[in-house]
């Protein structure tokens, strides 16, 4: 007989673990997920030898070769790992209240949408960079906190199930990206709004620091850190660290737990919805029912892993981002499809809540007699 | 007139022909919710058990000298069936023994899915030493087999005999599904399970073993949604389209839509599939206009949504213990 | 009060006398069950007969329900065994007790809302691949004729009565073939008419052979239904004597043995003030049970009013309504009076409402950690709770709470590893006196506090009353809603006592007897049962 039993909460660097200390704590804890992940990249590296009979190390280091081979793909893998970090950071709030926003990839989108609306309609006018690019930036924050107040609405006054809600509403924003895809065709009959304003670049990123990226990524640092001080030490951030816990225990404090709610799913959504406008405006400078490309789901499971840590989610994002990347670029050099990549993720992140079971519960042989409850 | 009798008849062929697909999925997410477990993985399962038909099929037909279509109709059945159970016991495993998350698995294994899927269906002939696009037609041919059975009634046959086996299929599994729910002990024993564990567990049921079960042929019924688009709709070939996952996610809707009641499930996959090609049926749109045509499956999902959290029917209620894992000694 | 143990002691021996030529149904020997190495149930020996009804007596916390759960198949004594008609058994777990026939009707129901009556008689029992429910109707609809009973075997449970549902979990019990029926605290939720028809239940099945016992602390139905009383107290088995043979007063006397001395300070009160007036105060709750009825008292300035009472005879409801966290009924009147002399209603306000007004308000709610604290934040962020708001800007101020933290931590010694420790991991005591010490921080005109000794030790104990009497020095009304008689006796300067969410009586702390107090907390209903 196997008995299971739940280990007491730990936290890194609070207090003692279950009688230990907190480093040999700690220790346990990374331990557990070390071997998640090698095992992880063992079954992938099988899955690898299976398909290419090639060295499974060997094509790791020719992921890493692909990721990190010129300081080109150096700031291609940042600019991605900030977006997917973003999108992580907009989620975080949300998930900390217990708020499962499953929407993000539909709020990324409607803010793409107000982005190349944006570029599309005031590109020809002119309007200083600058000015231009926080018009961008509100249109799209806007557009994705739409997104997510009409699912927090329903959720926080007549209990409507919030997964599913925000589920649909990213095909809502799909089918609105379809919308717009004929009227911003170009070229015509393309089937695609191609690249905005690509001769006169109105809209775009500038190169900051001569870097083609930086803006991004100087963006997204800045909201990872308010994202840190916003739940760490703003009342707002107190409030959503209490509603997520007990709703009791929030009425107890005299806070309003619906207006919590909509303003928290407000603030998730804008971050979503700027996501958007980094992609389009960014990044990809023009916009399909893929921009958001799956991040918004990635996104919740790094969130979530990361126990809507900003630091935990940014390394998360990093080693997601790199074996994306890394995977691409073996599959393109064995003329093998991309997909490839999405394959491995998933064997990780399997893993890796696969481990969170041993880091959470205590497993040992059971004394016979000993039944005790509570 | 004639023609907006042909028009009527092709909505209602291509909705069938096309809601079989979602049919499937939502039949197989009933049965999972129904033991108390949300799974996320839909779209994922489904692209498995696409892609599993597809490989067992196409190795059949490659290294068979003549390949017979009803072997390959088995082979290709049975590929889909372990594909999809596989995905069913990664989710069952994780979510049940190890108790992780049950939203975060699912997309998991969504993501796993569909990367699994469009890799072998995209190098699939690649890797056997072969070029270009995969293509399964004998088998196919299989599963594309129409029975018509009357001559004399006009309209009958081009209405109701107009499909590949798997269509009627679907409709036998939601019947049985829709049987053994309501009417067997098992059926009690598992909406026990998914309404309130605790209570079924000291009732001296094996929580553990009936959400596996239900977990596990959940997962093979949604399966052959991926297989029926792949080997009928798509007629034995692959498109990485991304249209299987669209589909799971209207599986998903489906079962609110359906309030986890396997017989409305055919009617409503129906009804999505002629709301999802409508546009096609309405002259005179604009390719922008279709396109918010194609939102009313999601818009009615969301209605549907709301109206059930409003009107707080009992019946139409989700199982009151989904999305959340039981553990018997957190009582 | 020799006496009183002298005089059970030689009834319990008569009563061995009496039951001496019958084999027991049930017999436990030295039962004793640990939890975190207190025992709850000490070396208990008791015996079932068949064809009786045995009230299972005693205080809250005594030891009754783990006591039967044992027999039910829920807990597993650590010593001690148990025999069914002279064999002895093993039984691990619900099932096992079945399959020995006995069934127990828990006070929490297990019941699937979703299901029907009859679908949930059949639950588990595998009885045919098809469901059946003709045979489950036409079977339940004969234990309903056998034994008075009537159930609709097509209802969903979630449509049914609190006293329909109790109905079906002893249907469910029967059909399953039990002989000895446990029925825990069946009337707490039943009103005195379904009580009675309960009671005429249960005296069937007595004439049908089945040995029942009923776990209860109200002695007018002990007195009402039971053929045998076995009283348990602070998990010891105090004796058992003859329904015929005894009175209230003495059951009373065996529940809650002599008066015990706890040398707890009552200094007198000092500059008297009505600070809380409540009149005709009515709740009901989400199922519109009447949790509380027409309750009116005042609580003063610088006095202790005790609230005693069954546990659910609305104190809690009392507090909450106060707090601004619950609804009362139209006509139901709270009014406040602040040291000036200022006064405001709170009723119909909320928690922020009554904040605005400016009425510091402390509450310690029974549900600590559900309510009063919460538990994944550490000590400094919930002091935070009431004063997150404080200052002006978006952010916390981080250094007055970190501040009281220490302060409190100082203070009432309480043991952590840090500040930076989340609440939850400190033991039961230190919990409490986190969330007490950051209450009373406020420096509040009103204290309301329910069941705050609670699981805790006696050294922390007195560190709670010592800052009650604090508090009442400065001129604070206190409610403190207690559960151990003797504290209250000692602690509160008066004692207003709960029956069935109505008042049944206001005693003086200093004058009142234990008895007295007892035979009010159940005294209401059988007036009203008159």
């Amino acid at each position: 007989m196997i008995h299971i039993s739940k280990r007491p909460d730990f936290n890194r660097f609070k207090g003692k673990y279950a009688g230990l200390n907190r480093w040999t704590g700690f220790g346990i804890h990374l331990l557990v997920r070390l071997i998640g992940l090698v095992l992880a990249l063992a079954v992938s590296g099988v899955l690898i030898y299976a398909i290419t009979k090639l060295n499974p190390i060997d094509v790791y280091a020719e992921m890493a070769n692909g990721v990190f081979g010129t300081s080109r793909r150096v700031w291609t893998w940042l600019r991605d790992l900030a977006l997917l970090l973003l999108v992580a950071v907009g989620l975080a709030p949300a998930f900390k209240m217990r708020f499962w926003n499953i929407g993000a990839e539909g709020q990324i989108l409607v803010g793409a949408l107000a982005t190349s609306a944006c570029m599309i309609y005031m590109g020809s006018a002119n309007i200083p960079t600058p000015v231009f690019l926080l018009i961008m930036g509100i249109g799209s924050m806007l557009a994705g906190a739409l997104w997510g107040i009409i699912p927090a609405v329903f959720k926080a006054f007549w209990g409507t199930n919030e997964t599913l809600f925000t589920l649909m509403m990213n095909y809502i924003a799909i089918q609105l990206t379809s919308f717009f895809i004929p009227m911003w065709e170009h070229p015509k009959g393309s089937n695609t709004v191609g690249i905005i304003n690509a001769a006169s670049k109105a809209g775009w990123f500038p190169e900051v620091f001569g870097q083609q990226y930086m803006l991004n990524i100087i963006i997204v640092a800045v909201i990872t850190v308010a994202m840190f001080f916003y739940l760490k030490r703003s009342k707002h951030g107190y409030e959503i660290a209490v509603v997520g816990q007990s709703e009791s225990t929030a009425r107890y404090a005299a806070m309003n737990v619906k207006k919590v709610v909509v303003r928290t799913m407000t603030l998730s959504g804008a971050i979503c919805g700027l996501a958007g406008f980094l992609a389009v405006a960014g990044a990809d400078h023009t916009v399909s029912t893929a921009t958001a490309g799956g991040r918004g789901f990635v996104a919740i499971i790094v969130a979530w892993l990361a126990k809507f840590n900003p630091g935990t989610m940014a390394v998360i994002s990093a080693m997601l981002v790199f074996l994306n990347k890394g995977a691409i670029t073996i599959a393109s050099k064995f003329n093998l499809s991309n997909d490839v990549s999405d394959i491995i993720q998933g064997i990780i992140l399997f893993f890796i809540l696969g481990s969170e079971f041993f880091i959470n519960y205590r497993i040992q042989l059971a004394h016979e007699g000993k039944k005790e409850e509570k | 007139m004639g023609t907006v009798l042909t028009q009527i008849i092709s909505l209602i062929t291509t909705a069938i022909s096309f809601g079989t697909v979602i049919m499937y999925g939502s039949l197989g997410e009933t049965l999972t919710e129904k033991s108390g477990h949300l799974n996320l993985g839909v779209p994922g399962i489904m692209y498995m058990g696409g892609i599993g038909g597809l490989i067992g099929a196409f190795l059949y037909e490659t290294n068979a000298a003549s390949p017979v279509p009803g072997v390959g109709l088995i082979i290709a059945l049975a590929s889909a069936l372990v594909c999809s159970l596989l995905g069913g016991l990664i989710y069952s495993f994780l979510t049940i023994t190890l108790r992780a998350n049950q939203n975060v698995t699912g997309l998991t294994l969504t993501i796993f899915g569909s990367g699994l899927a469009n890799f072998f269906g995209g190098s699939l002939s690649k890797l056997a030493g072969g070029v270009g696009q995969i293509s399964v037609a004998v088998t196919s041919s299989a599963f594309r087999a129409t029975q018509h059975l009357t001559d004399g009634i006009p309209y009958f046959d081009e209405i109701f005999c107009n499909y590949g086996f798997m269509v009627y299929l679907a409709i036998i599994i939601a019947a049985v599904l829709s049987f053994i729910i309501k009417r067997t002990s098992i059926g009690l024993n598992l909406r026990a399970v998914g309404e309130n564990p605790a209570t079924a567990d000291a009732a001296g049921i094996n929580v553990i073993r009936y959400k596996y079960a239900a977990t596990c042929v959940g997962a093979c019924i949604s399966g052959l949604g991926g297989l029926y688009y792949v080997m009928d709709y798509i007629k034995g070939t692959w498109a990485n389209d991304g249209n299987i996952e669209a589909l799971g996610w209207l599986a998903v809707a489906l079962v609110i839509f359906a309030t986890w009641k396997p017989l409305r499930s055919i009617w409503g996959a129906y009804l999505f599939g002629a709301l999802y090609w409508l546009y096609n049926f309405i002259p005179g749109q604009s390719r922008s206009m279709q396109e918010i045509f194609k939102m009313l499956p999601y818009l009615v999902t969301i209605i549907v949504l709301i109206s059930v959290s409003l009107r707080r029917k009992k019946e139409d209620q989700p199982p009151s213990w989904l999305g959340r894992s039981y553990f018997r000694e957190d009582r | 009060m020799e006496n009183i143990k002298a005089r059970a002691e030689k009834t319990a021996a008569a009563t061995e006398a009496s039951g001496g030529g019958r084999v027991p149904a049930v017999e436990m020997i030295g039962i004793t069950k640990y939890f975190r190495s207190v025992p709850v149930n000490d070396s208990i020996d008791m015996k079932i007969y068949k064809g009786e009804i045995l009230s299972l007596l005693g205080e809250n916390g005594s030891g009754k329900t783990t006591l039967m759960n044992m027999l039910s198949g829920i807990y597993f004594p650590d010593s001690g065994s148990i025999r069914i008609d002279g064999q002895p058994v093993h039984i691990k777990s619900p099932k096992d007790a079945l399959d020995l026939h006995i069934g127990m009707i828990h006070q929490h129901f297990k019941l699937v809302d979703v299901l029907t009556a009859a679908e949930n008689v059949v639950l588990g029992l595998n009885e045919s691949f098809r469901l059946n429910l003709k045979n489950v109707r036409r079977e339940v609809a004969s234990i309903c004729e056998k034994y008075g009973f009537t159930v609709d075997p097509d209802k969903k449970v979630y449509d049914m009565s609190v006293s329909e549902k109790q109905t079906l979990e002893i249907i469910k019990v029967l059909y399953r073939g039990a002989d000895i029926l446990i029925l825990d605290e069946p009337t707490a939720v039943l009103t005195p008419q379904e009580t009675r028809r309960l009671f005429s239940v249960m005296r069937n099945m007595k004439e049908d052979g089945k040995s029942i016992v009923i776990i209860t602390h109200k002695l007018h139905e002990v007195m009402d239904i039971s053929d045998r009383v076995a009283v348990l107290r602070k998990g010891k088995y105090i004796g058992d004597v003859n329904t015929a043979d005894t009175d209230p007063q003495q059951l009373t006397d065996m529940m809650v043995g002599h008066r015990v001395s706890l040398n707890i300070d009552r200094p007198e009160p000092d500059n008297v003030r009505e600070c809380l007036k409540v009149e005709h105060l009515s709740v009901i709750d989400a199922d519109g049970v009447k949790k509380l009825d027409d309750v009116s008292f005042t609580a003063m300035g610088g006095e202790i009013l005790g609230v005693a009472g069954i546990a659910g005879s609305g104190q809690k409801e009392l507090l909450e309504v106060i707090a601004g966290l619950q609804s009362a009924l139209p006509g139901s009147s709270v009014i406040f009076t602040d040291r000036d002399g200022k006064t405001s209603s709170l009723i119909g306000k909320t928690p922020m409402e009554i904040k605005k007004l400016g009425v510091h308000l402390a509450f310690v709610p029974e549900d600590r950690l559900g309510m009063g604290l919460v538990g994944d934040l550490d000590i400094a962020d919930n002091m935070l709770i009431r004063t997150y708001r404080d200052g002006a800007g978006m952010f916390v101020n981080m250094k007055k709470p970190r501040k009281l933290a220490e302060e409190i931590v100082e203070e009432f010694e309480v043991v952590t590893p840090d500040l930076l420790t989340p609440v939850r991991k400190l033991s039961g005591g230190n919990v409490q006196k986190v969330l007490v010490g950051r209450e009373i921080a406020g420096d509040p005109s009103l204290l309301m506090s329910a069941y705050a000794v609670r699981g805790l030790d006696i050294n922390t104990s007195y560190i709670i009353y010592r800052l009650m009497n604090e508090q009442k020095a400065k001129g604070t009304a206190v409610i403190f809603v207690g559960e151990d008689l003797d504290v209250l006796l000692e602690l509160c300067d008066r004692i207003m006592v709960l029956c069935d969410g109505r008042i049944s009586g206001i005693v003086d702390g200093r004058t009142a007897a234990k008895e007295e107090v007892g035979l009010l907390m159940t005294r209401l209903e059988t007036e009203a049962g008159k």
